[in-house]
């Protein structure tokens, strides 16, 4: 009876959470749940977006982890003159990303056409692989450039499921 | 939007006209329970409702999903833009791109606009001695957005002339983006222009638009029908699922009818709508046809083939003599599939001749087994054919695009006919009237023994078209049909077996586009025999990009597919090579591979072509003439050009 009540409460708790909110059930089908959501939680507009509005708010976060991204670069260029190529390639790449990914993925999700939406994401995850690369091995950029292609395999999935 | 409902709990609204239900949440555990357990189950609840709480409240520690898996890996092996190695944690080296080695990419003989962002094809036709093309352009950047209707112009679908934008989003019902949409001719010759708009609030509509002024042949501006939109998403439609209107035909009541592409659920569909003055319109309750798990169908094309003739059909033609394909561009996948069936014209039905390669299945045919999409046909009234036009999207970053200022090209518009050997597929093949940009050639015949790679001396080689006939040496095959030790290997295929370095017995062999002499970079375009089903031999028709560049940050797929070659066929192979864009043809365009390569050091004076065979067991004979190809000179329309003759 107890072995019958306990499993009773674990099919309970399972259907529960896995009927839970719409940002745990989307985030399930990405390749990095945790990521996905902690950084949707943290946007108020979370708790009542669609999926399109989820993928917007990833976008979002992307913009925002651009710019911080160009000032790391832009302080790196005094501390760190050795390194000037790399940091001009890198800042060339990311301002790609501010200026060109992120609108043509904002304007190509809220119009409906997710597939542009795909390539603008997917193309911030390789620009900051291009310019991670840039440094050989010795980058002074790698946890923020980690993370824009953590983010950017997040968003990639999620603006998939508009397809 | 009828792709967030497979994501909503159980108690949200399920569209009632949904056809499939993927979202299956079994209810059975609330039906089963006894009375008895009601209580106990009512406790429980409350204390797993209290469980949730705590658990999404600390979004770190939810347990739950053990496994993500990315929805993205499975097309990433599949579809041509999936393939960034550099989405994972692999560090990418820079290539340094420089203005020199970017503005060699810009094709010479490939419409294209003269800077920015270009996408599909949009109502292309011939009027008045011109041939005109439509693009999806956008006026302020390299990557997509702002999209207006770009237009050109030409007498010979070779030589283009820049026009002003024909259409800009100026009404509510196109201001987010005047999108793609065809034209149809009236019985009076007039000219009719059906077109998706994204309105206002980000609906997607179709509008009527018309030649401002019919006597002008450039058909400079165009009127926005003051009734727009004729049609709206009807029930069951998502606002974001409903565009791409096709050209119109005739049914055989009189009335002219239209399909545009969709999806329920999964299902791709196409919506069938009869009108007798495009501005009001009846939908079928029916759909011309559907197919479950293809995803949102864009760019719907509709038009008849004759069974055998080799001219091109008018979109209202019918009878007994003609066959029917439905074409589509696959959002998920971004691939161009087509089928090819039988239309009902009483109920606007269509049914494929093959359903299991049915108009979106993956292992269905393509109209190119490389970089291809948003295609579609017109008829040219003027020489009797039917046209092909494809957007050929970058394979690179799009930090290169913005350097460069641009993205995208057309291809070589093809001509689409039916096989009249095979029955089963079409064959296509670039307009004659590219042979006007032939200038020297040069003949070869060459016998090439196993493992050999050859330069082949034409001089500047990355303005090229190559018609070329090969042979396996006889010996060789019989060698090859005694040896009982070789397998079958029916699940070959261009990607699978190490591309163009792995070697078989009868393959591969081709030719090597624009590679430099030390073959650092090289772009094999090739083909593959091997033993198939009852010995018959089976042959793969493939292009290799992976070494076609140094550089990391580019897409670098292998393409390729299966190619039927009948009895007595020799292997023939037509390659149009264009800087970064090469046009592969195997066996007179039964299959077709486009694809885009960004070399570094195979550019300018330094590109080279050569000629190789792998194969272990065969020597081939190869017989060609490479012609340099002139560039097109595409530029802006003036008036020295009003008096510009058609070519014969």
């Amino acid at each position: 009876m107890m072995m019958m009540m306990m499993m009773k409460v674990m099919m309970m708790v399972t259907v529960m959470v896995s009927e839970g909110s719409i940002i745990e059930q989307t985030c399930k089908e990405t390749p990095d749940f945790n990521l996905c959501v902690s950084l949707l939680n943290s946007d108020p507009r979370g708790s009542s977006a669609d999926t399109s509005g989820l993928a917007l708010i990833l976008i979002d976060k992307i913009k925002g982890l651009t710019t911080k991204t160009l000032n790391e670069i832009n302080g790196l260029y005094k501390k760190r003159p050795e390194l000037k190529r790399a940091l001009d390639e890198c800042s060339r790449r990311y301002k790609t990303i501010l200026n060109a990914d992120v609108p043509e993925a904002i304007e190509a999700i809220s119009k409906g056409v997710p597939k542009f939406g795909e390539d603008g994401v997917i193309d911030a995850g390789v620009e900051a692989s291009v310019c991670e690369g840039g440094f050989k091995g010795k980058s002074p950029l790698t946890s923020l450039t980690k993370s824009m292609q953590k983010i950017s395999n997040v968003t990639r999935a999620i603006v998939r499921m508009l397809l | 939007m009828a792709s967030t409902e497979a994501l909503l709990p159980v108690t949200s609204l399920q569209d009632p006209l949904s056809e499939s239900r993927s979202d299956q949440i079994p209810e059975t555990r609330r039906r089963r329970p006894i009375k008895v357990h009601l209580a106990v189950y009512s406790g429980l609840l409350l204390i797993a409702l209290y469980v949730t709480l705590i658990v999404t409240h600390d979004g770190s520690k939810a347990e739950i999903a053990t496994e993500s898996r990315p929805r993205m890996a499975g097309v990433s092996e599949k579809s041509n833009d999936g393939v960034w190695i550099s989405s994972d944690d692999r560090k990418v080296e820079a290539f340094p791109w420089n203005n020199t080695i970017l503005s060699w990419q810009r094709t010479a003989f490939h419409f294209q606009p003269e800077k920015n962002w270009m996408n599909d094809p949009n109502g292309p036709l011939f009027y008045k001695g011109w041939y005109h093309f439509f693009y999806q352009y956008n006026p302020n950047a390299a990557v997509w957005g702002d999209i207006v209707w770009g237009h050109a112009v030409s007498k010979d679908l070779i030589h283009w002339l820049y026009l002003p934008i024909a259409m800009v989003p100026d009404q509510w019902y196109d201001a987010n983006g005047v999108w793609t949409g065809s034209a149809t001719f009236l019985d009076d010759g007039s000219i009719v222009m059906l077109y998706t708009g994204s309105t206002d609030e980000f609906v997607q509509v179709q509008n009527l638009a018309y030649p401002e002024d019919p006597s002008d042949p450039l058909l400079l501006k165009w009127v926005k029908f003051s009734g727009n939109p004729v049609l709206v998403p009807p029930p069951g439609i998502g606002a974001k699922d409903f565009r791409d209107p096709t050209t119109a035909w005739k049914t055989s009541s009189g009335k002219w009818r239209i399909t545009i592409g969709s999806k329920i659920n999964r299902t791709g569909i196409s919506l069938i709508y009869d009108t007798t003055d495009f501005k009001t319109y009846e939908k079928h309750e029916t759909l011309l046809h559907q197919v479950p798990n293809t995803g949102m169908w864009e760019c719907v094309d509709f038009y008849p083939v004759s069974k055998t003739q080799l001219n091109g059909l008018d979109t209202s033609v019918n009878g007994p003599d003609v066959k029917h394909v439905i074409k589509a561009s696959m959002d998920d996948t971004r691939i161009d599939h087509y089928a090819i069936g039988t239309y009902d014209d009483s109920n606007a039905t269509w049914v494929p001749d093959n359903p299991s390669i049915d108009v979106g299945i993956s292992t269905g045919l393509r109209y190119d087994y490389g970089k291809y999409y948003a295609s579609k046909t017109f008829y040219d009234q003027n020489k009797g054919r039917r046209i092909l036009w494809g957007w050929i999207g970058e394979s690179d970053s799009e930090a290169a695009d913005v350097q460069k200022g641009w993205s995208s090209v057309q291809g070589i518009p093809r001509t689409v006919v039916l096989d009249t050997r095979t029955h089963k597929n079409l064959v296509q093949w670039p307009v004659e009237e590219i042979k006007s940009l032939r200038l020297s050639s040069k003949k070869f015949d060459m016998t090439i023994g196993p493992g050999t790679v050859v330069p082949v001396d034409v001089g500047s080689a990355t303005q090229l078209d190559i018609e070329a006939e090969f042979e396996i040496k006889t010996d060789d095959l019989k060698l090859f049909f005694d040896d009982d030790s070789v397998e079958a290997d029916n699940k070959f295929s261009c990607e699978t077996n190490g591309g163009s370095t792995a070697r078989g017995a009868l393959g591969p062999f081709g030719f090597s586009v624009l590679a430099d002499e030390g073959l650092s970079e090289q772009t094999p375009v090739y083909f593959y025999v091997t033993k198939g089903k009852h010995s018959k031999l089976n042959t793969v028709f493939c292009t290799d990009t992976s070494r076609s560049t140094l550089a990391n940050d580019v897409v670098k797929p292998i393409y390729g597919s299966f190619v039927p070659v009948l009895k007595g066929e020799k292997l023939t192979m037509r390659i149009l090579v264009d800087h970064s864009i090469v046009e592969g043809f195997a066996q007179g365009g039964r299959s077709c591979i486009t694809s885009r390569v960004y070399p570094t050091k195979a550019i300018y004076g330094a590109t080279k072509l050569f000629l190789f065979n792998n194969a272990i067991d065969a020597t081939v004979t190869a017989s060609f003439t490479v012609w340099q190809m002139n560039n097109a000179f595409i530029h802006p329309y003036s008036s020295d050009d009003l008096g510009v003759p058609s070519s014969t």
